[in-house]
């Protein structure tokens, strides 16, 4: 009985700990006048509307919103042919491919993006906005990779046998049987590539730094001249945004599964 | 469907999308940035192509040594942190029903990824005189007076343990969901505390994966380039923020690129050294 009390508010104090920073940042964006004050004084919604309305921190938002867009999608391009060509035939050779796709996200990112830093250089298209789209999307490419391989490993291989027996080619038996099953799989790795994407600072900002503002770089930039209520604002914004994101993906998706427990009946 | 080695062009047409995109945006960076790291400077931000060694030259220097210990004590204080912390949390979080786990997730995995520039600036508000933690303190009596706590080495190590928390939890979930739930029980059946059987029959049981989470935070904790800017002072820069500074600010991509590689073979080493004890469970 203690001991489960002890648990509780153990689990409780972590929560709580893990929420303040975000609690007090989102006291901070409802003060009536500019400035960090917490507990806030006044209440206010002025700092939210600004994000909206300021153009500078509507274009961060609308652009970070496009190259997470593009970025995951690309991303997805990448990952589905390669998991589906390990699931479809037995090419060992292939693996290294999936290991090259694995090591830029468990590399420091840092590495990662000096990398890119140098190659677009190198190639003359340092700075064109579209560099940090292909960037972001091999950087990013693991996440679908890594769902789009439990979803393929999910799929009964009777249900491809029965459909191949009665004379679907490969390419049907794709898309009438493996694609409506591994859709949920697709989607999640979507979901996180595209947040990670909208979060990500160091390999946008070595890439497109100075042509092009991302919402994390324009916060960056901002914090130089000063804390202000509009970045807080912007914060829990994107917070609220990256909690729906993993929110929607638990609910239409098996989360303790994609994040590696095994299913009850397996 | 018979699973054989693929041939002729049509099969394996699929992959080569994939391998042309991994090949040209991730290997050749990669080679191209250790090629830089041999090249010689040029004033004016530019390097020429060459073979010089005097990037890695300066590793030898007392400034260059005192930056690699500080960032590899910081990032192992904050991985035996951050597991000790995670591992008996991941215990109970896999007992817990699968709603509440759920939320637990999604609550996890929206701060894991949440950008470093937020995090920085949630928690120099955090700890700042206006809006901070010590003026709860004042209004219990603790404290006289608010006052910063940030930027000094207490908050950059409390923002490395806050985002590297979730992470850790998050590489420790698999193994822990996986945990026979019958070791402990039998333990418990014979006798022993609850405390007494976590310690004596899970944590024994797990060694290899604790080793191996701690090893994988430590890499995640050494990648961090923006808190230590945000949350300490210059004494406190790490390797990565030192890469990022020499090529954007100082604009000396050589040297930075040498530090680079330096940083990748201490990576892949740990995480060879992490692959490898995690197996060992596996087969045992």
């Amino acid at each position: 009985m203690l001991m489960r009390t002890l648990n509780s508010l153990a689990a409780g104090l972590i929560a709580l700990v893990l929420a303040a920073p975000i609690l007090v940042v989102a006291g901070v964006s409802v003060n009536e006048k500019k400035s960090l004050i917490f507990p806030p004084q006044g209440f206010s919604l002025a700092w939210y509307a600004e994000v909206f309305t300021d153009p500078g921190w509507r274009g961060a938002l609308i652009t970070s919103l496009v190259v997470a867009t593009l970025s995951a999608a690309l991303a997805v391009l990448i990952a589905f042919p390669l998991a589906w060509f390990l699931w479809r035939w037995r090419a060992p050779w292939a693996r290294a491919f999936e290991v090259l796709g694995m090591t830029p996200f468990i590399l420091p990112p840092v590495i990662t993006a000096l990398g890119f830093l140098s190659f677009w250089a190198a190639v003359g298209e340092y700075g064109s906005p579209w560099t940090v789209v292909v960037s972001h999307a091999v950087f990013f490419v693991t996440l679908p990779l890594v769902t789009l391989s439990l979803g393929f490993g999910a799929v009964d291989r009777s249900y491809v046998e029965a459909a191949a027996t009665m004379g679907a080619d490969d390419r049907t038996v794709l898309r009438t049987v493996v694609m409506p099953l591994v859709r949920p799989y697709v989607i999640s790795g979507f979901a996180f590539a595209f947040v990670l994407s909208l979060n990500e600072y160091i390999v946008a900002y070595m890439v497109v730094g100075f042509t092009l503002e991302t919402l994390p770089i324009k916060i960056f930039n901002a914090l130089r001249y000063g804390y202000t209520p509009t970045m807080a604002a912007v914060t829990v914004l994107f917070v609220s945004l990256t909690a729906l994101v993993f929110g929607l993906i638990a609910w239409f998706g098996d989360l303790p599964r994609l994040l590696g427990a095994w299913a009850k009946n397996d | 469907m018979i699973r054989r080695a693929p041939r002729g062009l049509a099969e394996h047409a699929p992959i080569l999308f994939p391998a042309l995109m991994l090949v040209v945006f991730f290997v050749i960076p990669f080679s191209l940035m250790i090629a830089v790291s041999v090249f010689r400077r040029v004033p004016g931000g530019f390097y020429e192509p060459d073979l010089v060694f005097a990037n890695y030259e300066r590793f030898l220097t007392a400034f260059f040594g005192g930056v690699m210990s500080f960032s590899l004590g910081l990032a192992a204080l904050v991985a035996v942190l951050s597991v000790g912390i995670a591992f008996p949390f991941t215990y109970r979080l896999v007992k817990l029903p699968r709603g509440a786990q759920i939320r637990w997730l999604v609550f996890l995995l929206s701060i894991l990824s949440l950008s470093e520039v937020i995090i920085g600036f949630a928690w120099s508000t955090l700890l700042s005189r206006t809006a901070g933690i010590t003026n709860l303190f004042v209004a219990l009596g603790l404290m006289a007076e608010p006052q910063s706590l940030s930027p000094s080495f207490g908050a950059l190590l409390a923002g490395l343990v806050y985002q590297a928390f979730p992470y850790t939890v998050l590489v420790l979930y698999p193994a822990l969901a996986r945990l026979d739930p019958y070791l402990e029980e039998a333990a418990r059946t014979l006798g022993s505390s609850p405390l007494r059987a976590f310690f004596t029959v899970v944590v024994p049981g797990l060694r290899n994966t604790i080793v191996a989470t701690t090893i994988m935070v430590f890499v995640f904790a050494l990648g961090s380039y923006l808190l230590p800017q945000l949350l300490g002072r210059p004494q406190h820069w790490t390797l990565s923020v030192l890469i990022t500074d020499q090529a954007i600010y100082q604009s000396n991509m050589p040297f930075a690129a040498a530090m680079a590689v330096f940083l990748v073979l201490v990576s892949l080493a740990l995480v060879g050294l992490a692959l490898l004890a995690g197996r060992r469970e596996e087969t045992a």
